[in-house]
C-alpha cells in the first residue's frame, strides 16, 4: 500500500478548537464510570493481596472468613487451576541474541505457589457489601513462608541468590540486542572524541484519577457475560479474553468502558484483578464489582520507566556524531506485563537515533525480574528512556567539545525525508531545524546569558536546557509489527451510521479516557458531511455496539480518525448515488461540498440530510442497484508509523541554599502533523509536559532494598507534581503533515512526557555546571552538589 | 474503614461525658488526619465523637492582651480573621499555608493541636509564641504540651477548647515544603517576645522543639546570617526518603535565617 497524499481539511470544525462536547457531562458530575453502576443483587469485592515481596504460599485457611457475615465465596488460586485458567501472556516475543525465545515467568491470575510481589492477588472475598469484603478478606489466613528478595535490577549484574522464577536463573528474562556492533566498534576506533554516560530512569507509578474498577455478570442460563471495565481497549479486550481465558464465548461476552478517568497506559493493559472478577461473577452466579483502592492502584498498576543505561557516543572532530552504544538494564519487575517485553525494546531501542544522523547504533537490552510491581507501558513507554538517553548524552558532547547545546544538535540534524535509521524505523517526515528555532525563540535563547546574571544576583543559579525528541505513533502498520514480533496487527474500525433525519452516530474502536474523542472524531464526521457537532455523537467503549477496535494508547487515536474518515467518504460515495437517482442526472455529475449536495447538469441541489432521509424511505428506489439505509464502515491500517518531533526547553533557577529547583519557563515546538483541535493538543502538550516534569523533579517509585516494600505508597511519600509548583507553558505547532495517514496526524498524547525529562535535566546540569544528575533532581542531591562545587 | 458509632454533641460537657463513657471513642476535630487513618483501617475506635457542631469551640476573642482561637476554627478562618490578621499576622499567614484549600476548610486548630504531628505548622507557632492550650481540664503551657511524636500532655479524657496566644506582630513562619507531602520538610516559627527571641522547628525530627542556642545567638544581637555557626542538637533530627538528618539540620539553620529576615516586614 503507498501512503496517500495528507488531505488537510479547512474546515469550519476540523483544526479549529471546538469546546469539548464531553466536559458539560464531566464537569457536571454527570459522567458514568465502573464505580457509579450498581446491578441488581450486587455483590462486591475484595482481594486477599501479599504483605510480602516474595515468598511461599504454605498455606490459605479461609474457614474463619467465610463465617463472617455477608461473605459468599472466597475464590483462590486453587479454583483459577480447577479451571484450568492459563497464566497471564505477553503480547510481543522477544528473542535473545542467540536465539533463544525470552523466558516468561508464570503469572496465575491468583497465586498459587509464590508471591512475587507486595500486592500480588492471592485471594478474593466476595461478600453482600464492599466493608464485609473487606472485614472478610483480613480474616483469610495465609501462611507465607518469606523468602530473599530483589528489587534493583543492577543486582543482575552482582551474584545474586534471589531467584524470583524456579525455571530462570540470574533473574534475565531476555538479552536482547539491535544494530550493528561491528560497525559501531569501527566508528568507535576511529572517533576524534567519545563521551559516555551512565543514567537511571527512574521508576513511575501511573496514579490515573480513576482507579482501575470491575464488574462482571455472568447469565448462567444464556451463558453470557457482561464485563464492565475501566479499560483504554475494551473492545479489542472481547476477543483475548474469550479466545484466550475462555470465560465466555465471543459472541456472549460483553465488555463495557464507560466513563474512564484516566490511563497513561496503565488501563490497557491485562491484569489479574479484572479477569479475575469476571471468573468470579460466573462461580457466584451474582454481579461482583471491584474498585481498586489508592493503595492498591500504587501498588498494582503496572509502573512505567526503570532502566539503568550506560550510553557512548562517538563524535568526529566537527562534533558530528558518529556512532552510539548503549547498553541498559530494563527492570520489568516480577512478571512480564502485556507489552513488558515490547516497551524496553521495539519501542525503545528503536528510537535511539533521536532526531539526528547516527551512522552507526548498538544497543544491548537485559530484561531482569525483580520483586517489584511489573513494569509496562506508561506515557511514552519507551521512547522517553530513549530520549532520555540521546538528549542527556548529546549536552554532555557539546560541553565537552565546547559546542553550545543548540548548535550540536543543529549540527546533525536530519534533514531529509523519508530518513531509515540504523534502528528499523523509517522517519516520515519533519522539519527539525524550524522547530529549534522556534522553540529557541519562544523561550528568548538569546537572551539567557542576562537572565543568568541577573539571577546570579539574587543569589540563584539560573540554567537553560534543549531537549529535542521524535517518537514513533500511530500504531500501527500490522506488517511492520508482525515482523518485529508483535502478536497482533494494530488498525482502527470506524463505523458511521446517517439517521433519517441526518443525524450522525460515529462508532469507534478507540477509547477515549480523558483525551476527548467524542468531540475530535465527530469533528471529522462533522466537516466531511457538513453537519454541525451537536448532530453528530461518538459512540465508543460498549462491545454491543462496536464490532471491533484495538484500543487508544500510544497516541495513536489519529489511526481511529483516519478509519471514521473513510467511512464518512463511503458515505458520500453513496449519498452521491443516491441523489444522482433522486434528481435524475448521471452520477459522475453529482458533488458533494458543505453539506450540499449539487450536479453540474442540473441547479437542483440536495441536502445532506434530504439525502439521508430518501435513503431510509427508499421510496421509489431502484433497491437493486442502490441498497436501503446509510451505513459505512472502514478498517484502516496506516502504511507506517507516524513520527511526532518537537525541541522544548526549559529553564530553571536553583536555590542553591536548598538545592530547590524552580522550573521557571519552558517553551515547547511541537510537530504533531495536522492538528485536529488545538485546544485539546495543547492540553495533552500540557499534561505530558508536567508529567515530564514531575519525572525529573519528583516522581520516583522508591523500594526497600532488604524487602523490596514500596515506600513510595501514598501521596504523602509520592511527589506528584502540583499547578502550584509549575511555568505557564509556552507552545507552537510546526506542523509537517505525516504522508502515513489521511488525516495528515502524527499524534500527540505522549510528546510532553517524552521530551520534558531530558529538557529540565539539561537546564538543570546547566545551571550547576555537572555533567549529570539522576531523576528525580531532589532538593538534598542539588544542595549536596552546591556544597560540593563551593567547597572545590 | 471499620464500622463504628458516629456521636455529635453539641455542648461541650456532653462531649466530655461521651467521651468518659466511651473509652474506645476518638475525636472528631476536623478530621484531616484522622479520616485517612481510618480509611486505611489503621485505627477502629467504637465511637467518632464529633466536636464541629459545638458552638463554644468557635470564634476568636482578645482577653487580657491575648488572643484566644476557639478549637474548633478552621485554618481558613483564622487565616483571615480580622483579629487575627490585625493582632497575630504570623499565625494567620501560618494557617494560610496549611495544606490545601480543602484542609484548610476542614482541618482545625484544636485537631492539629492535639494531633501534633511531628511535620504540622500549628505546633512551631505555638511553641515560638509561648501559646497556651485551654482545655476542658486545665491551661497548658505550649512548652509543657508537647512532648514527641503525635503525643502531648493531654490526659485522657481532656479536651482542647481554645488556644491563647500573646499579641505579637514581630513573628515569622518560614516553611520548606515536602515535595511530595506539602507538610514542612522543616518550618521555622521565630518570635521576638518582650522577654526574649523564641525559635520553634518542626519537621525535622520526631516532633517540634525550641532551639534555645540559636535564640541566644538572636537575643545577644546576632542575625540569621550568625545563626549559620550555632549549633544544633543532632539528636533533635532524623531522616526519610524526602531529606537526611543532616540535610535538615542545614536547612533549619537556613529556614531559620529567612524567617528571621522577614520578621516585622
Amino acid at each position: 500500500m503507498t501512503p496517500e497524499a495528507p488531505a488537510i481539511m479547512a474546515g469550519t470544525s476540523f483544526g479549529r478548537s471546538v469546546g469539548r462536547v464531553e466536559d458539560a457531562r464531566l464537569v457536571r458530575g454527570k459522567g458514568r464510570y465502573v464505580d457509579d453502576i450498581i446491578l441488581p443483587d450486587q455483590s462486591y469485592a475484595a482481594f486477599v493481596r501479599s504483605p510480602y515481596a516474595h515468598a511461599r504460599l504454605a498455606s490459605i485457611d479461609t474457614a474463619d472468613a467465610l463465617g463472617r457475615p455477608g461473605v459468599i465465596r472466597i475464590v483462590t488460586g486453587a479454583d483459577v487451576a480447577a479451571a484450568g485458567l492459563p497464566p497471564l501472556p505477553c503480547g510481543w516475543m522477544i528473542h535473545s541474541t542467540d536465539g533463544a525465545p525470552m523466558k516468561m515467568g508464570v503469572r496465575p491470575m491468583l497465586a498459587q505457589d509464590v508471591v512475587r510481589y507486595v500486592g500480588e492477588p492471592v485471594a478474593i472475598v466476595v461478600a453482600d457489601t464492599r466493608d464485609l469484603a473487606r472485614d472478610a478478606a483480613e480474616a483469610v489466613l495465609v501462611d507465607y513462608e518469606e523468602l530473599d528478595v530483589t528489587a534493583d535490577c543492577a543486582d543482575a549484574l552482582r551474584d545474586t541468590t534471589v531467584q524470583i522464577h524456579a525455571d530462570i536463573p540470574g533473574n534475565r528474562a531476555f538479552d536482547w540486542d539491535i544494530g550493528n556492533a561491528a560497525a559501531v566498534t569501527d566508528a568507535f576506533a576511529s572517533a576524534a572524541h567519545v563521551v559516555s554516560l551512565t543514567l537511571r530512569n527512574n521508576r513511575l507509578i501511573p496514579n490515573a484519577i480513576e482507579p482501575r474498577a470491575a464488574n462482571a455478570v455472568w447469565n448462567a442460563v444464556d451463558e453470557q457475560l457482561t464485563l464492565y471495565m475501566a479499560h483504554q481497549n475494551p473492545i479489542g479486550m472481547r476477543a483475548f479474553i474469550a479466545g484466550y481465558y475462555g470465560l465466555a464465548a465471543e459472541h456472549k461476552l460483553r465488555i463495557v468502558s464507560p466513563d474512564v478517568g484516566g490511563g497513561f497506559g496503565s488501563k490497557a493493559h491485562n491484569y489479574p484483578e479484572e479477569l479475575a472478577i469476571a471468573f468470579a461473577a460466573k462461580l457466584v452466579d451474582r454481579p461482583v464489582k471491584w474498585t481498586a483502592e489508592r493503595t492498591e492502584s500504587f501498588l498494582t498498576d503496572a509502573h512505567g520507566r526503570d532502566h539503568l543505561t550506560t550510553a557512548e557516543l562517538a563524535l568526529d572532530s566537527d562534533g558530528r556524531f558518529l556512532a552510539l552504544r548503549v547498553d541498559t538494564l530494563a527492570n520489568i519487575g516480577a512478571y512480564l506485563s502485556s507489552s513488558g517485553a515490547l516497551v524496553p525494546t521495539y519501542m525503545y531501542a528503536t528510537m535511539l537515533s533521536g532526531q539526528y544522523v547516527i551512522p552507526a547504533i548498538h544497543c544491548r537490552v537485559r530484561a531482569i525480574y525483580t520483586n517489584t510491581c511489573p513494569v509496562d507501558a506508561y506515557r511514552g513507554a519507551g521512547r522517553p528512556e530513549a530520549a532520555y538517553v540521546v538528549e542527556r548524552i548529546v549536552n554532555v558532547a557539546a560541553e565537552r567539545i565546547g559546542l553550545d547545546q543548540a548548535e550540536i544538535r543543529r549540527r546533525n540534524f536530519i534533514t531529509d525525508f523519508p530518513y531509515q535509521t540504523p534502528v528499523v524505523y523509517e522517519y516520515d517526515s519533519g522539519d527539525y531545524t524550524r522547530s529549534l528555532n522556534e522553540a529557541l525563540a519562544l523561550a528568548d535563547y538569546a537572551g539567557f546569558p542576562a537572565r543568568q546574571v541577573e539571577a546570579a544576583a539574587r543569589g540563584r543559579l539560573r540554567g537553560i536546557g534543549i531537549a529535542a525528541y521524535v517518537e514513533a505513533c500511530g500504531i500501527g502498520p500490522s506488517a511492520k509489527l508482525a515482523a518485529l514480533g508483535g502478536g497482533a496487527g494494530m488498525w482502527e474500525s470506524a463505523e458511521v451510521r446517517v439517521h433519517p433525519m441526518g443525524t450522525v452516530e460515529v462508532l469507534t474502536g478507540a477509547h477515549s479516557h480523558g483525551q476527548g474523542h467524542q468531540t475530535t472524531f465527530a469533528q471529522v464526521a462533522a466537516d466531511r458531511f457538513g453537519v454541525p457537532i451537536e448532530k453528530i455523537s461518538v459512540v465508543q467503549g460498549d462491545t454491543d455496539r462496536i464490532q471491533a477496535g484495538t484500543g487508544t494508547y500510544g497516541s495513536r487515536a489519529s489511526v481511529g480518525m483516519s478509519a471514521t474518515l473513510r467511512a464518512c467518504d463511503s458515505i458520500i460515495a453513496k449519498g452521491k448515488a443516491i441523489v444522482a437517482h433522486l434528481i435524475d442526472v448521471d452520477l459522475e455529475t453529482v458533488a458533494f461540498s458543505d453539506g450540499i449536495f449539487s450536479s453540474s447538469a442540473t441547479n437542483r441541489t440536495v441536502a445532506f440530510a434530504e439525502m439521508a432521509y430518501a435513503a431510509h424511505t427508499a421510496a421509489g428506489f431502484p433497491t437493486d442497484q442502490i441498497e436501503p439505509g446509510l451505513v459505512a464502515t472502514s478498517f484502516f491500517d496506516p502504511p507506517n508509523f507516524t513520527y511526532p518531533s518537537g525541541v522544548y526547553v526549559c529553564e530553571v533557577e536553583i536555590d542553591p541554599e536548598t538545592g530547590t529547583t524552580d522550573v521557571v519557563a519552558f517553551s515547547a515546538a511541537d510537530d504533531f502533523g495536522t492538528v485536529a483541535n488545538p485546544m485539546i493538543v495543547e492540553g495533552q502538550v500540557h499534561g505530558g509536559v508536567t508529567q515530564g516534569i514531575g519525572q525529573a523533579l519528583w516522581e520516583n517509585a522508591r523500594h526497600d532494598p532488604d524487602t523490596a516494600q514500596l515506600l513510595t505508597a501514598s501521596f504523602m511519600d509520592y511527589g506528584m507534581p502540583r499547578a502550584v509548583s509549575l511555568p505557564n507553558y509556552k507552545l507552537v505547532f510546526t506542523p509537517t503533515p505525516s504522508p502515513s495517514n489521511p488525516l495528515g496526524m502524527k499524534g500527540c498524547g505522549e510528546a510532553g512526557a517524552i521530551g520534558a525529562p531530558p529538557a529540565v535535566i539539561n537546564a538543570i546540569c546547566n545551571a550547576l555546571g555537572v555533567t549529570h544528575i539522576d531523576m528525580p533532581a531532589a532538593p538534598e542531591t542539588i544542595w549536596r552538589l552546591c556544597q560540593a562545587r563551593m567547597s572545590s | 474503614m471499620y464500622a463504628f458509632d458516629y456521636l455529635r454533641p453539641d455542648r461541650i460537657e456532653d462531649a466530655s461525658a461521651l467521651l468518659a463513657e466511651h473509652p474506645e471513642a476518638s475525636l472528631l476535630a476536623g478530621g484531616q488526619t484522622m479520616l485517612p487513618v481510618l480509611r486505611a483501617r489503621l485505627a477502629a475506635p467504637s465511637h467518632v465523637i464529633s466536636l464541629g457542631g459545638i458552638a463554644a469551640l468557635k470564634g476568636v476573642t482578645l482577653a487580657d492582651e491575648r488572643l484566644v482561637i476557639g478549637a474548633a476554627q478552621t485554618h481558613a478562618q483564622v487565616a483571615s480573621d480580622p483579629q487575627v490578621l490585625a493582632l497575630l499576622p504570623s499565625v494567620a499567614a501560618l494557617a494560610g499555608g496549611i495544606g490545601d484549600v480543602q484542609v484548610r476548610h476542614r482541618g482545625t486548630i484544636g485537631g492539629s493541636v492535639a494531633n501534633n504531628d511531628p511535620a504540622a505548622c500549628y505546633p512551631a507557632a505555638l511553641l515560638a509564641l509561648g501559646a497556651r492550650i485551654i482545655t476542658t481540664q486545665r491551661v497548658i503551657e505550649a512548652d509543657a504540651f508537647f512532648t514527641g511524636m503525635f503525643a502531648t500532655a493531654l490526659k485522657a479524657g481532656e479536651i482542647i477548647t481554645a488556644v491563647s496566644f500573646p499579641r505579637c506582630d514581630r513573628a515569622h513562619y518560614e516553611k520548606f515544603r515536602n515535595p511530595a507531602s506539602r507538610f514542612a520538610l522543616v518550618g521555622v516559627c521565630v518570635a521576638s517576645l518582650p522577654e526574649g527571641s523564641r525559635i520553634a522547628v518542626t519537621g525535622a525530627g520526631f516532633g517540634v522543639f525550641r532551639w534555645h542556642a540559636g535564640e541566644a545567638c538572636l537575643d545577644a544581637g546576632g542575625t540569621g546570617n550568625d545563626l549559620a555557626d550555632v549549633p544544633l542538637d543532632a539528636d533533635c533530627f532524623t531522616g526519610d526518603l524526602h531529606g537526611s538528618a543532616d540535610y535538615r539540620m542545614h536547612m533549619t539553620r537556613i529556614i531559620a535565617a529567612r524567617a528571621f529576615a522577614a520578621l516585622g516586614r
